[in-house]
This record gives C-alpha cells, sequence and structure tokens, in this order.
C-alpha cells in the first residue's frame, strides 16, 4: 500500500513540477494545485498507513482499547488542505484579475513591475 | 498488516494536568492581542476613522507585551506553554527563548513605527481595502513565527503572514501591484510548500513536531539512517528562499518596490528575518548536522547573495529597488553567521538580524518622506534637493544608510565587525573579505542616493543648485506622524551602534539557549517531568512490590482518572 502510495506521490511531483516550469500562469497555477495534493499524499504516507485499528474510543471507555492508527497525519493534512485551498483561491484570482489588467497571462511577457527598458542609474557622482 | 502495529501510538501517556504558570501566559499575549485587535478590526470596518488609533494603540500594547515577555525570560530562561491538555511531543507547544522573544519586540517595535507612519500614509480607500486589519494578522504570523516551538505550528503561522502579505501587497490593486504580487504569490507559496515537504519527511522520520522533542530524538533516528540530511537540504532550500538568497531571490526584487512605501518598509524590515530566524532555528537547534555537512554550501550561497544583492543595489535606478537589493545583501552576513555556526558568528548574525530590520524599515521610512516632499518621485534621475529642502531629513537618512552598510559608529559595524573577526578566527578570510567587500559596495551605492537625492541642487537637467521643482512642505500634523517614526529608528540605530553590549547579551544568551538546547528542552518538558515526580512520590507511597505490576497500567490509566474527576 505503502509503495503504491510513494509512486503516486512521485507522479502528482513529477506532474506539478513540469506544470510549474510553463510560462502561462494558468499552468502554473494548475501545477500548485497538483503540488498542494502531492504534499498531503506526502503526509499521509510519510506518517505510516494502518487500515484496520482506527482511533476510536469504545462508548464505555475513556481511552481506546490498545494500540491505534496515528490520527495526527490526517490533522495535519487537514490544516495543509484548508491551507493550500484557500491559497489557491486567492491565487486564482489574482491571476484572474492580472489577466485582465496587464492582457496576457505569460509570465515573461509581464514586465509592468520590472521594465526591460529601465533607464541605467546616472553616472555623475 | 500486522507489523504495522510498530507504528501505533499510545496517546493515553500524554495527558497534561499542570496548569501553566499565570506570568507564562506573556508567551500567547502577543499573539492574542493581535489576532483579536485584527478581529475587532474587521469589525468595525464601516469606521475605518477609529482605524488608525486603535491600530497604534494595539501596536503600542503589543511592545509592551513583547518586552515584558523578553524581560521575563532573560530573568527565568526559556519558558513553555503547552496547548489543550496534551503533555509536549503530542500538543501544540510554544517556546520562547531569547532569540525568539528578542525577534519578537524588534518586530514589535518596527511595526508600531510603521503603524504610526501610517496615519498619514494610508488614505481612505486603503483603510476600506483593510490595512489595518492585515498589517495586525501580518503581526500575528511573524510573532506566532518567533515564539512557537512546534515546526508544523511553525508552518501555520508562516501561512497566516504569507496570506495577509499578499493582501498588503496588492492594496491598492494597480497593475504594477499585480505583477509584483504575482511573482511574489508564487515563488513564496512554493517555499512554504516546501519547508511543509521537509516536515511531512520529518515527522514520519522522527515521529514528533515539537522542536524541542525533535533535537532529542533526532540523533538516535539519524543512526538508524533517516534520511536526515536530505530534509535539512529541503528546508534549507525553503528558507532560502523565506529570506531572498542569492540564487532563489527574484521574487524580491520584482515586488517590494511595487507597494505603498510603509508597506515595502515592513516587508523588508520584517519578513526576510522571519526566513532567517527559521533558518537559524532549524540548523543550529534541530539539526546540528545537516548544518555542518552544509556549511561549505551555506558559505557560498551568502557569499554569493552578499556580492548579487550589493551589484544590484549599483545597477538600478528605482532607489525602491536599489532597497530592495539592499534587503537581498543583507541576507548574507546572516548565512556567514549559520555557515559557520561558532558561538560568536551566530550571535553576529543574531544581532545582523536585529539591525537589519531596524535599519532597513527606518531607511524605506526616511525615503517615504522625501517622496511626500518631492511629489512622489523615485529615480534616481529624477530626485534632488533634499538637502536644501530639509536639512533634518538628510541627516537622518545619512545615519540609516551608514548604520546599513555598516560604517561605525551605527548598529551595522557591530554584527560585521563579530562576524568578519569569526570568520578569521574559523580560518575562512575571503568569508570576511566577501562581507568587508559588499559593505564597500554598498557604501557606494547609498552614497550615491543620498548625494543625488539631497547632495546635489537638483534633478538631472537642471543648473546645479537650483531646484527642478520646489520641494513641497508638509503640514505639522503630518511632520509630526513621519518624522516621530523614523526619529525613533535613528535612535535605536545610533543605540545599538553606541552602547551594544546590553543588546549584545541578551543576543548572547539566545545563541546559548540555540547551541545548549538543554534549558530549551527542559522548559518543554518542564510540566511533564513535574507530573512525572508526582507520580513517583505517588509511587513511593505505594507498597513496594505492587510497583512493578502496576508501572505499565499506571502511566496508562491515571491521568484519565483525574481528567474523569474534572
Amino acid at each position: 500500500m505503502e509503495t503504491i502510495l510513494s509512486i503516486l506521490v512521485g507522479v502528482f511531483f513529477s506532474v506539478s513540477v513540469y506544470l510549474m516550469t510553463s510560462r502561462y500562469l494558468i499552468r502554473i497555477i494548475l501545477g500548485i494545485a497538483i503540488l498542494g495534493n502531492a504534499v498531503n499524499l506526502t503526509i499521509f504516507t510519510s506518517g505510516r498507513l494502518m487500515r484496520e485499528v482506527p482511533p476510536i474510543i469504545p462508548l464505555d471507555a475513556m481511552v481506546p482499547a490498545g494500540p491505534t492508527a496515528n490520527p495526527l497525519p490526517q490533522a495535519l493534512i487537514l490544516t495543509a488542505i484548508v491551507i493550500s485551498f484557500s491559497f489557491l483561491a486567492f491565487l486564482l484570482v489574482l491571476v484572474y484579475r492580472a489577466y485582465q489588467e496587464l492582457g496576457t497571462d505569460d509570465a515573461v511577457e509581464m514586465r509592468v513591475a520590472e521594465p526591460a527598458d529601465e533607464d541605467l542609474p546616472p553616472v555623475s557622482f | 498488516m500486522a507489523g504495522n502495529l510498530d507504528h501505533a501510538v499510545d496517546y493515553s501517556a500524554g495527558m497534561l494536568m499542570e496548569a501553566t504558570h499565570i506570568a507564562d501566559w506573556l508567551i500567547i499575549a502577543p499573539i492574542i492581542l493581535t489576532i483579536v485587535g485584527g478581529a475587532l478590526l474587521l469589525m468595525l470596518r464601516e469606521k475605518t476613522k477609529l482605524h488608525g488609533a486603535l491600530a497604534t494603540l494595539i501596536m503600542g500594547l503589543l511592545v509592551l507585551v513583547d518586552a515584558l515577555l523578553l524581560a521575563r525570560v532573560l530573568d527565568v530562561g526559556p519558558i513553555a506553554m503547552t496547548m489543550g491538555r496534551w503533555l509536549p511531543p503530542f500538543g501544540i507547544t510554544f517556546t520562547v527563548d531569547a532569540f525568539g522573544a528578542l525577534m519578537a519586540l524588534i518586530s514589535g517595535v518596527v511595526a508600531l513605527a510603521v503603524c504610526i507612519y501610517s496615519l498619514v500614509e494610508i488614505s481612505v480607500t486603503g483603510r476600506r481595502f483593510g490595512f489595518y486589519p492585515l498589517l495586525m494578522l501580518l503581526m500575528t504570523g511573524v510573532t506566532g513565527s518567533f515564539l512557537t516551538g512546534d515546526i508544523f505550528n511553525l508552518y501555520v503561522w508562516f501561512e497566516v503572514m504569507l496570506i495577509s502579505s499578499f493582501g498588503l501587497l496588492i492594496l491598492g490593486g494597480e497593475r504594477i501591484q499585480l505583477d509584483g504580487a504575482l511573482k511574489y504569490a508564487i515563488l513564496n507559496l512554493l517555499a512554504t510548500t516546501l519547508f511543509l515537504i521537509a516536515t511531512g519527511l520529518l515527522y514520519g522520520a522522527v515521529g514528533s513536531l515539537n522542536m524541542a522533542d525533535i533535537s532529542l530524538k533526532l540523533p538516535a533516528v539519524q543512526e538508524a539512517g533517516a534520511p536526515i540530511i536530505t530534509i535539512g537540504a529541503l528546508y534549507f532550500l525553503a528558507f532560502a528562499m523565506k529570506a531572498a538568497a542569492f540564487p532563489l531571490n527574484f521574487w524580491l526584487p520584482a515586488s517590494y518596490h511595487t507597494p505603498n512605501i510603509v508597506v515595502s518598509a515592513l516587508f523588508g524590515g520584517i519578513l526576510t528575518k522571519v526566513g532567517v530566524y527559521a533558518l537559524i532555528r532549524t540548523m543550529i537547534l534541530l539539526l546540528p548536522d545537516t548544518r555542518i555537512i552544509l556549511s561549505e554550501v551555506i558559505a557560498w550561497v551568502a557569499v554569493f547573495t552578499m556580492i548579487f544583492g550589493a551589484l544590484g543595489t549599483l545597477a538600478h535606478n528605482d532607489i525602491r529597488r536599489v532597497f530592495g537589493y539592499l534587503v537581498i545583501s543583507g541576507i548574507g552576513p546572516m548565512l556567514v553567521g549559520v555557515a559557520l555556526g561558532s558561538e560568536e558568528a551566530i550571535s553576529g548574525a543574531i544581532m545582523y538580524a536585529v539591525h537589519s530590520i531596524i535599519a532597513l524599515t527606518g531607511l524605506y521610512l526616511a525615503f517615504g518622506i522625501l517622496m511626500r516632499k518631492n511629489g512622489g518621485k523615485y529615480n534616481l534621475s529624477d530626485v534632488g534637493g533634499g538637502y536644501k529642502a530639509s536639512d533634518g531629513l538628510s541627516i537622518l537618512f545619512l545615519v540609516l544608510a551608514f548604520g546599513i552598510v555598516g560604517l561605525p559608529p551605527f548598529s551595522g559595524f557591530w554584527p560585521k565587525f563579530i562576524l568578519v573577526d569569526a570568520s578569521i578566527h574559523a580560518g575562512h578570510g575571503w568569508l570576511a573579505f566577501a562581507i568587508l567587500f559588499s559593505g564597500f559596495l554598498t557604501t557606494i551605492s547609498v552614497g550615491r542616493v543620498w548625494a543625488h537625492a539631497f547632495w546635489r541642487g537638483g534633478p538631472i537637467g537642471t543648473t546645479d543648485g537650483q531646484l527642478g521643482m520646489p520641494l513641497q512642505g508638509l503640514t505639522r500634523s503630518v511632520r509630526s506622524k513621519t518624522y516621530l517614526p523614523v526619529g525613533a529608528l535613528v535612535v535605536i540605530v545610533c543605540l545599538i551602534g553606541v552602547f551594544p553590549s546590553p543588546l549584545l547579551s541578551i543576543v548572547q544568551s539566545g545563541t546559548q539557549s540555540l547551541l545548549n538546547p538543554e534549558r530549551y528542552v527542559s522548559a518543554v518538558f518542564s510540566a511533564a517531568t513535574a507530573q512525572q515526580k508526582a507520580k513517583q512520590a505517588e509511587k513511593a507511597q505505594q507498597p513496594k512490590d505492587h510497583e512493578d505490576t502496576v508501572k505499565g497500567h499506571d502511566t496508562k490509566t491515571e491521568p484519565m482518572k483525574q481528567e474523569g474527576a474534572h
């Protein structure tokens, strides 16, 4: 099970890196979305996989009976999912606004902040 | 899958019964203050007139609380507070040593200065868009990063900081801001994702997220063959990107000149230093072996950061971009401290970070005053006549500029001196040379800025001695709100330069807790050890022959009985 997930994580990472090397913002955004999922799966896998022993406390007990699966990786991923999801939403809006204002989604053509024909500093003094 | 039971955990051993000492509530006071302040300002979004005064008040309180926290830490050593009722390896712990408390205090001071300055700089539109709530939440993220003792929690605070900084960066919604913010957002998000990958792998290897616990468990795990070096390299990559170290710095000059000057001042002062803080924390406290292996790489990164940053300051016409490269160039010396790793070098790096936060923010703000006076011009070719218009401002600016490049008797001199000394002692004369050479290049660069903006009579094309356009005078209330924060920062810069020893002793205490983490670790586990002692005392009262049979059972159920009683 861990092997399969590890391979999946590897595939996710390669796809996201490939997409993020693009110069088009929409592909970069897709790459970031996949990267977020790749990272979540990484945490999940490195937290060890156990199916048979859910950390559930019986009704009449105060502690789980015997050792259980570790619920912490899932808590971590939950946090990470919420964060990466909200950042993705922000980035989508940002890219859309930038596309509206700058008229392109090509990162190489976006030179408003760093103009290519910027003046050189004066050489006096 | 029976073998997997080895990885099972028994959480019931981790119940925390001891309440945190009331004085130690100071640890989370700064975060509660800023997060409640941010929420309050959001609720008052209809009454934006109140925002400025309220935010300044809260920032003032934040400085006060941070100062009390630092005093407490210096008094009793590192202190810790665990959230909920889980013992440290399980619960989220806030742990503060002198290093974290000092950084929190300094960024609080800088944020207060920025907040006062913003009273005149942020327009009604900026307030409506939520400048002050975002500022509060940014400070929540920054302070949280400095005070937390849990590596996943550090990631969460980084994200809080990041999303607030996105908001501040695009506050005006101008084309240039959207362009800058895109590059800033994507690359910074990538850096924090790298950080999260490293944290996930570290959790997989060590099984703990608490920094003190990790530093205890790591040697054994490393011996067992866990890929700690890989994880350490990932951490270095992520935090170097956050700190804008050389090959990963290009988001910074693309974005830091686009927002309002107060936002630039805050970012230039604080944000990259949070990356440096995290780098020092992980490399020195958590992964000392990795640091030794990577030290050569870190040293080269430091040298390239210093030299390329300094060359960047010389190559640009836009003064705000010159300052952006000054920020980058200033990251180098701190990395030298990490690369050397000796006690002296780390002290130098921490002191450099403190100095750099204050002086860079001051420099941006002082330039902001000049921009107000000359109607928003920021190109070296278009400015001039500053000295004639305001000799006071030109002196403040010069002090900050000399402070940045490390000329005595200002704040930059001592950390650079310590770092040069440490490099020579460690037998790396080339690092000392790089520090001095980049200082020389940046001296030329800030000297040129000063000469063009203040010394000469007017911009290019005007007869020297005659103003191209008259500089505007500022009204009394604008003057007080802009000169007060800049003046205060200049005073701090001079004080550190003339009396470095109080700061140095705080910094050394911070270095001690990084290099010899026993007290840091014992602060985290003090609640646990107190509980264990209580248990042992209880056991001692029981008949002796029972002890062995009860032992395994005891730890598991006893806290539960207590909880049931609550």
